[in-house]
């Protein structure tokens, strides 16, 4: 299984970092395998994801949905029932217990919706660590409640004003900090990307939400999925709904990308469609890039997608097949959202709207006895600012 | 014929003989191409050896004065190939071992052996990947042995046992980071960087040069009692932004004076390592 002990999914991963982080990150590695075979960690963490952060969630039947797309009977995965809103905090309970059981006082992160930001200084709270978190200042401008959730949280937002001005540079600017603090502060990665051994160990502490959804669509349907749909920004809800499936062949593995305004316009957010080859943000994988390696901005109307790379495990299996990865632009995504609204009383995160979007699509195509889980990432909250801009006038 | 590549590197340091060897960082095509060139030739003059940097959209081992040096080199149009162009123009007429400063993601881009190979063929003498450590790094030391370019690796406060196998693979020389964090310039120096350099010098055998907040001719003469050579970038650069400014007056005389300070500058940081 993938990460070869280079840290490797195939030709993608590795560790692209200044040398000053390499110590720090072979640390992080044997730490992680320590406690990830500590019971008393997993005991910890199991306790903190069932009595804090609300797990299982459920998976749910939405029947009315299924009606409105006229196939595949659709079931949505509710991560956007978690404490916080959305599936980022499987990821910050894990590794922030993982910075205070190796005696960290400090963590940093980089967001871009403001939902990794926001779960990082919750968990912060929670532990007692000092929280200080990177955002692009054009999405503390979008995502403005989530910046002060933040700060009530008792975290430090440091606006990262450099290039693109969202999570691509917040990102970079928590690196450079952490090149800077690299002793004494934890970095909390928000997705399956960085340096290994980042994309191996956010990839784990996602693999709940697929773990939860094999067991229960097992005792629901009392078989496996025909197919699995989650959105792709850096890949960390896709990645833990696919892993526990990977092996099951007949189980169709499908991310989705933002289009943005479509892939044929300089705007939009879809690498596997439009990246090639190459290294960001600590490991070689897929990111949209110009002929001279030039880092390229992305745009997609949620910023938790608006991001020019993914995760090497992603790009790993899209090379090799076993998962595809399907474009649905922002029009599309805010049907969907007002769909998914209406239909079901769930309003989902815009990010998340991408994957029904998708799913409603697919579905159309499948019989009615096909099953299909949609990973819903996150709840819509922090959205319904954006989108009263965006369709307000619309609705008397 | 003068020696090209590693051995040009390594012997313009090691002909310092008491003298540190001054190795001063600009971006090429800061504040653009025509002006870099005028720059480059100004160094010349006060350098054992010159870093050309890579303009590059996402410089993520530097601090603001570089990044906004790239960006400034970026929007005036500069691109790899046009660096290397440039780096053969101060070839041309200047032998100063030049070593050109790229992240790793536009040699990947390229294509490893063909950069070195247009890097060998533009008369550069080595690279510095900042991103790109030890171990990721067989495939671009072996396309560096093969266009004999020094391939220079950057070895840190934190590296502790890594020091051995790093400090080892060096060409050219090795680059001893000074202290944690991105490029820029600062006050003063870790206590413990003297003991690092000399365990840096132990473990290799290429000079050793200290590099990352060498900002004035004070630290110069500090860093001289026991580097081989100083590296300086940030305060360099950030002379770069008063000529860039010249440049957009409009006004010849000022942008004349603005490059020549810069040079006094240099003049002073070479005279300072004696
Ligand atoms: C609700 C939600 N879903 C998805 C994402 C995208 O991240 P990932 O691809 O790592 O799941 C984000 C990121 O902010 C998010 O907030």
């Amino acid at each position: 299984m993938f990460p070869d002990e280079r840290g490797r999914f195939g030709e993608f991963g590795g560790k692209y970092v200044p040398e000053t982080l390499m110590s720090a990150l072979v640390e992080l590695e044997a730490d992680y395998r320590r406690l990830a075979s500590d019971p008393e960690f997993s005991r910890l963490l199991r306790s903190y994801l069932r009595d804090y952060s609300g797990r299982p969630t459920p998976l749910y039947f939405a029947s009315r949905l299924t009606e409105f797309a006229g196939g595949a009977k659709i079931y949505l995965k509710r991560e956007d029932l978690n404490h916080t809103g959305a599936h980022k905090i499987n990821n910050t309970l894990g590794q922030g217990l993982l910075a205070k059981m190796t005696g960290k006082q400090r963590v940093i992160a980089e967001t871009g919706a403001g939902q990794h930001g926001v779960a990082t200084a919750t968990v912060a709270a929670l532990f007692g660590l000092q929280c200080t978190v990177f955002m692009g200042e054009e999405d503390m401008e979008r995502q403005a409640l989530n910046v002060f959730r933040m700060r009530l949280l008792g975290a430090e937002v440091i606006p990262a004003r450099s290039g693109t001005k969202t999570l691509k540079d917040a990102t970079n600017e928590a690196i450079r900090h952490w090149v800077e603090h690299v002793e004494d502060t934890y970095y909390i990665i928000g997705s399956v990307v960085g340096p290994h051994p980042y994309p191996m160990m956010v990839r784990d502490f996602q693999r709940v939400i697929g773990d939860e959804t094999r067991e229960q669509i097992i005792e629901q349907e009392g078989r496996l999925p025909d197919a699995l749909v989650a959105c792709v920004g850096g890949g960390s809800n896709a990645m833990g709904l696919f892993y526990p499936f990977l092996r099951d062949g007949n189980v169709r593995l499908i991310g989705v990308e933002a289009a943005g305004e479509g892939i044929e316009t300089a705007r939009h957010a879809a690498t596997m469609a439009k990246g090639s080859r190459g290294v960001l943000h600590g490991s070689m994988t897929l990111l949209m890039q110009d002929e001279f390696g030039q880092v390229q901005p992305a745009h997609s109307i949620s910023a938790g997608l608006d991001y020019p790379g993914i995760g090497p495990e992603h790009a790993h299996l899209a090379k090799s097949g076993r998962a595809s990865y399907e474009p649905i632009t922002d029009q599309e995504a805010l049907d969907a959202f007002t769909t998914l609204t209406q239909v079901e009383g769930i309003i989902p995160a815009l990010e998340s709207a991408h994957a029904i979007a998708y799913a409603v699509k697919l579905a159309k195509t499948l019989p009615a006895d096909d099953l299909m889980v949609v990973n819903l990432s996150g709840r819509g909250d922090k959205d319904v600012h954006t989108v009263e801009r965006l369709i307000g006038g619309s609705l008397q | 014929m003068t020696m090209r590549g590693q051995t040009a590197i390594e012997q313009a340091i090691r002909n310092c003989y008491k003298r540190t060897a001054f190795i001063p960082f600009v971006s090429a095509g800061d504040p653009n191409e025509d002006v870099s060139y005028r720059i480059l030739l100004e160094l010349a003059q006060f350098s054992d050896v010159i870093e050309v940097g890579i303009p590059y959209s996402d410089p993520l081992a530097d601090g603001p004065a570089i990044q906004a040096g790239s960006l400034r080199a970026l929007q005036a149009g500069m691109t790899l190939p046009k660096a290397l162009r440039l780096i053969a123009r101060v070839r041309a007429v200047s032998d100063v071992p030049l070593v050109v400063f790229t992240y790793v993601n536009p040699v990947v881009q390229y294509g490893v052996d063909a950069l070195m190979q247009a890097c060998a063929d533009a008369g550069a003498d080595g690279l510095i990947i900042p991103d790109l450590p030890f171990e990721e790094s067989a495939e671009t030391r072996e396309a560096a042995v093969r266009h004999d370019l020094a391939l220079i690796p950057l070895i840190s406060l934190t590296s502790h046992e890594r020091v051995q196998m790093i400090a080892a693979s060096a060409t050219g020389f090795a680059y001893c980071v000074s202290s944690l964090g991105v490029t820029g310039e600062r006050a003063s120096f870790a206590t413990e960087l003297r003991a690092f350099v000399d365990a840096v010098k132990r473990a290799s055998s290429v000079p050793v040069a200290v590099g990352f907040g060498v900002s004035s001719p004070l630290h110069v003469r500090e860093l001289a009692e026991f580097a081989d050579g100083v590296i300086v970038g940030s305060a360099i650069v950030r002379r770069c932004e008063d000529i860039q400014n010249a440049l957009s007056s409009g006004d010849a005389a000022r942008l004349d004076d603005s490059i020549e300070a810069l040079s006094q500058f240099a003049r002073e940081l070479s005279e300072a390592g004696r």
